[in-house]
């Protein structure tokens, strides 16, 4: 994003579709950044990820971390063969580190075919090929600056029993990434290191002004029924629901620059054991709204207002509170075509229920053929209807209740930045009383203590100088971040539509091929 | 069955029946009926009330010099509807069933038509001056009180329960009471059923209305990213749009065809019922009049057996139209029910074609729109 520097990135060779988009992006966030980006993301070019520990020096290859985002390639028009996918065939984040900056970031998130489930799950409800599929192809890039991280979540286990009962899952990881030890590999995670994992990502980012991705929601209801051992399809299916946010909350992390920079990161995919991560629970879901909201309260109630030299934080940060709302009420609506949804399949499978009883009653045997016909036709129209629920609600529901908890992210990140500048205005604002009291002392003519005073207004002058430097820096941040943020948005929503569009023609086909299966058996009745 | 001289058959071509129009005023819903003279080319055109066709119906049922008359399967009226803002969709629904959907009281409008037309089909039911008199005379005959028929609906009194399922006499009769029990208990059901599919539909269709509506809430121009966002938004709203346009369709299928149909099915099977109920009913009283015969003293012997030849011979003459009537049902029914499948099966796969290409075009928009 430091295009300001005005270099002519070389013109990549297998993507001349992809540049002109990219190129429109990359302009397009630059305009903001001019002035404060120049000084710190000047990028060294060839310089190859390394792994670094202190998360400030990760500003500087937060450049190099830029993503690839594959072509999205459809081999037919929606129609998606019943095969087991690969497992990372849809889980997949393309990191780059050309010094061809025009490619600017891409990547794909999108949850992966439950076909991998299969094993330890009750799976009635999740047969392959349903929709969580996408049609994606990758195209693979072809550079030697590029590199690949897919992540999947996968194979949910319970392991143990009763109350300590949990769910492990396994986390696959397939790289060329050269800070990993190995090129795929994979380790098993409870939900609570993820949390842990969050815990450490926010106590050492959310200072700096990144959007940290927000976990998935606990849930008591859900998790107990699993404990229980309640093996039906609603436990199944949190199972699946849970599976798949894991997934996305991964890629969403990884899909981070500075994040994917961070040991915590890496351990976390890499390391066997990891240790238990205690405390989460402060970090539940309706704890974690709680948390932003008290924060969120705390700053409106801020008696000193900050004095905005553009807008532009305001405006935003408005912008921000109002799309959540509205992001609210699109996932309310979601939910409620979901469960209508739902409704009509248990209706339609009762309807058919009632038809096979009228074919077997019924004496006229070609009639009663087409009745049991008709029942069959509705059943599988059931089918069709629960698949199309499933898509309703991974593609479409669970995306919007992702950006609802990610734009609270987006506030936390305004608010830490309000909070550097209450830092730096109460720093003033000592320096200013050390100020005050080195006068006095002058004035009643004290020279023991003035020595004292020196010293303070020193102290606190140079703490002054670099909270500014921090608030400057974190100001440089929030916008950064919010602008990438916005992209990225806009890009996971195109994909999302597409997804859908995509299941809804798949169950549209099946119902044409439905249908005209059943039309000669009317037409037989004699 | 030969009426007398009196009856002229029916003037009107029974096909040419239609219902070609209906207005509300309040609670009263005006029908107007045309139909096609029989050797012209003119047509008649009256406007009835649902009194009217209560009358009609009543007419039938206690025409005179009509022997078996009992015998005869009636074609099913469909109850009153009551438009009027007071009465809830609930209780539509509860007291009509599927043709208190639809708009405009088009499904209504049909079930009277077919009606109608069933009557006008009729062999015997045809010649009724009634039913000429409703078709042709411009004044409405409703305000006529005419004479109540003999029978009325099947009650539920525990008597009839039991009246009901007294054995039979005839195995062909005994077969097809029970056909009939299970036929109409099964069309009922299935009918329902298929009335909570139609309605969830609607309601899916509104749920995709608001989530489209919200979707265009989401417009924002203040910089490209958010134009891009919004592009994605409008984009997702049409889609939505087609969903909800695409169940409206689909409900409005299924209404149109297997819902009218299962419901006119389910009313003729309860029709069959009063008619084989009747029949039972003079069984009953045959048997009761044999018995009482027997035992008569003989004074009273011949007048007795006398009545009891009577009771007999009308019996025989019910049982008679009823097998007539029986074979003609069975072989309508099936020819109805064939038409309704077929013409819901090709209205859904047109349906479901037309919306298949939809969401084809919609994709390869998106498609286009963001690979460029």
């Amino acid at each position: 994003m430091s295009g300001g520097c005005g270099r002519n990135p070389p013109p990549f060779p297998d993507n001349e579709d992809q540049e002109a988009e990219l190129d429109t992006r990359v302009l397009d966030s630059d305009e903001d950044d001019d002035d404060e980006g120049e000084d710190i993301f000047t990028i060294a070019r060839s310089k190859p990820i390394t792994p670094t520990s202190a998360p400030d020096e990760g500003d500087i290859f937060s450049e190099e971390g830029s993503y690839i985002r594959s072509d999205v390639h459809h081999a037919t028009n929606g129609l998606h063969s019943d095969d087991e996918l690969d497992l990372f065939t849809e889980a997949t984040v393309e990191l780059t580190l050309t010094n061809t900056t025009s490619q600017g970031r891409r990547e794909i998130i999108g949850p992966t075919a439950s076909a991998c489930n299969t094993t330890h799950v009750p799976n009635s409800i999740l047969k392959p090929s349903i929709v969580t599929k996408t049609m994606e192809e990758l195209e693979e890039e072809e550079s030697g600056d590029q590199f690949e991280l897919n992540i999947a979540v996968t194979n949910p286990e319970k392991i143990g029993d009763g109350m300590n009962a949990y769910m492990s899952y396994k986390v696959s990881t397939q790289t060329t990434l050269p800070m990993f030890l190995n090129k795929t590999f994979s380790v098993r995670r409870r939900f609570s290191d993820f949390l842990g994992l969050y815990e450490k990502i926010s106590a050492k980012h959310s200072l700096l002004g990144f959007i940290i991705p927000p976990p998935p929601q606990k849930s008591v209801v859900g998790m107990t029924k699993v404990k229980v051992g309640k093996e039906d399809s609603s436990s199944a299916e949190f199972v699946e629901k849970r599976r798949a946010a894991l997934e996305r909350y991964l890629q969403r992390v990884v899909a981070h620059p500075s994040l994917l920079q961070d040991p915590d990161v890496r351990e976390f995919l890499e390391r066997d054991e990891l240790p238990r991560a205690v405390n989460t629970q402060a970090l539940s879901g309706p704890g974690f709204l709680k948390m932003i909201n008290r924060a969120s309260d705390a700053v409106n109630k801020m008696t000193i207002k900050m004095n905005e030299s553009d807008n532009w934080f305001e405006s935003k940060l408005q912008e921000v509170e109002n799309e959540e709302q509205l992001l609210r009420r699109l996932h309310a609506a979601v939910d409620s075509l979901v469960n209508h949804r739902k409704e009509l399949c248990s209706n339609t499978a009762v309807f058919s229920k009632s038809v096979a009883m009228l074919g077997s009653v019924e004496e006229n045997s070609a009639l009663s053929r087409a009745l049991s016909q008709l029942a069959e036709v509705e059943d599988k129209m059931e089918q069709l209807h629960q698949q199309q629920a499933f898509s309703d609600f991974f593609i479409l529901a669970e995306l919007l209740a992702d950006y609802v908890r990610l734009l609270g992210a987006v506030r936390c990140c305004f608010e830490q930045r309000m909070k550097v500048w209450q830092r730096l205005q109460e720093a003033q604002s000592t320096l200013q009383k050390k100020r005050e009291a080195e006068a006095k002392l002058l004035w009643a003519n004290k020279p023991e203590k003035l020595q004292q005073a020196k010293d303070d207004i020193n102290e606190w002058e140079s703490k002054v100088s670099q909270y500014e430097r921090d608030f400057e820096r974190v100001t440089c941040t929030v916008r950064k971040e919010v602008l990438r943020f916005e992209k990225e948005k806009a890009r996971d929503f195109k994909q999302h539509i597409v997804k859908y569009l995509e299941s809804l023609l798949h169950t549209q086909h099946r119902l044409v091929k439905c249908w005209e299966a059943f039309l000669p058996e009317a037409k037989a009745i004699a | 069955m030969e009426g007398s001289s009196a009856e002229a058959a029916l003037s009107v071509s029974a096909n040419s029946i239609r219902i070609t129009d209906v207005t509300q005023d309040g609670d009263v819903l005006t029908f107007a009926i045309a139909s096609q003279k029989l050797n012209s080319s003119a047509g008649v055109c009256v406007f009835r009330m649902y009194e009217d066709f209560d009358w009609l119906q009543q007419s039938l049922f206690s025409e005179e010099n009509l022997p078996g008359l009992q015998g005869i399967i009636f074609p099913p009226l469909p109850s009153k509807a009551l438009p009027s803002q007071s009465n809830t969709q609930t209780k539509a629904l509860k007291q009509l069933g599927f043709l208190a959907l639809g708009q405009d009281w088009q499904s209504y409008c049909k079930a009277l038509e077919f009606y109608l037309q069933q009557v006008a089909a009729h062999p015997t039911l045809c010649k009724c001056k009634a039913l000429d008199s409703f078709l042709i005379n411009s004044e409405s005959p409703g305000k006529q009180r005419g004479r109540k028929g003999i029978f009325n609906r099947l009650s539920q009194a525990v008597e009839e329960m039991r009246k009901e399922s007294h054995k039979d006499v005839d195995n062909f009769f005994q077969n097809e009471r029970n056909k009939n029990t299970n036929l109409a208990a099964s069309s009922k059901v299935a009918t329902e059923k298929l009335l909570d599919v139609v309605m969830t539909e609607q309601k899916l269709a509104v749920a995709c209305g608001h989530f489209a509506t919200s979707l265009h809430l989401c417009v924002n121009q203040d910089d490209a990213a958010a134009v891009a966002f919004s592009k994605v938004c409008l984009k997702l709203s049409d889609v939505i749009e087609a969903v909800k346009r695409n169940y409206e369709k689909v409900a409005s299928n299924n209404l149109s065809t297997l819902g009218l149909g299962l419901d006119l099915e389910s009313r003729y099977q309860e029709s069959e019922k009063e008619m084989l109920f009747r029949r039972t009913c003079k069984l009953i009283e045959l048997e009761t009049v044999k018995k009482g015969t027997e035992k008569a003293k003989a004074n009273k012997r011949e007048v007795m057996e006398a009545f009891q030849k009577a009771v007999e011979k009308e019996f025989n003459l019910i049982s008679s139209v009823a097998k007539q009537e029986i074979e003609r049902f069975h072989s309508s029914r099936v020819k109805v029910l064939k038409t309704f499948l077929i013409g819901w099966c090709e209205l859904q796969l047109n349906t479901a074609k037309e919306f298949a290409e939809l969401y084809s075009q919609h994709l390869e928009a998106c498609r286009n729109m963001y690979s460029e």
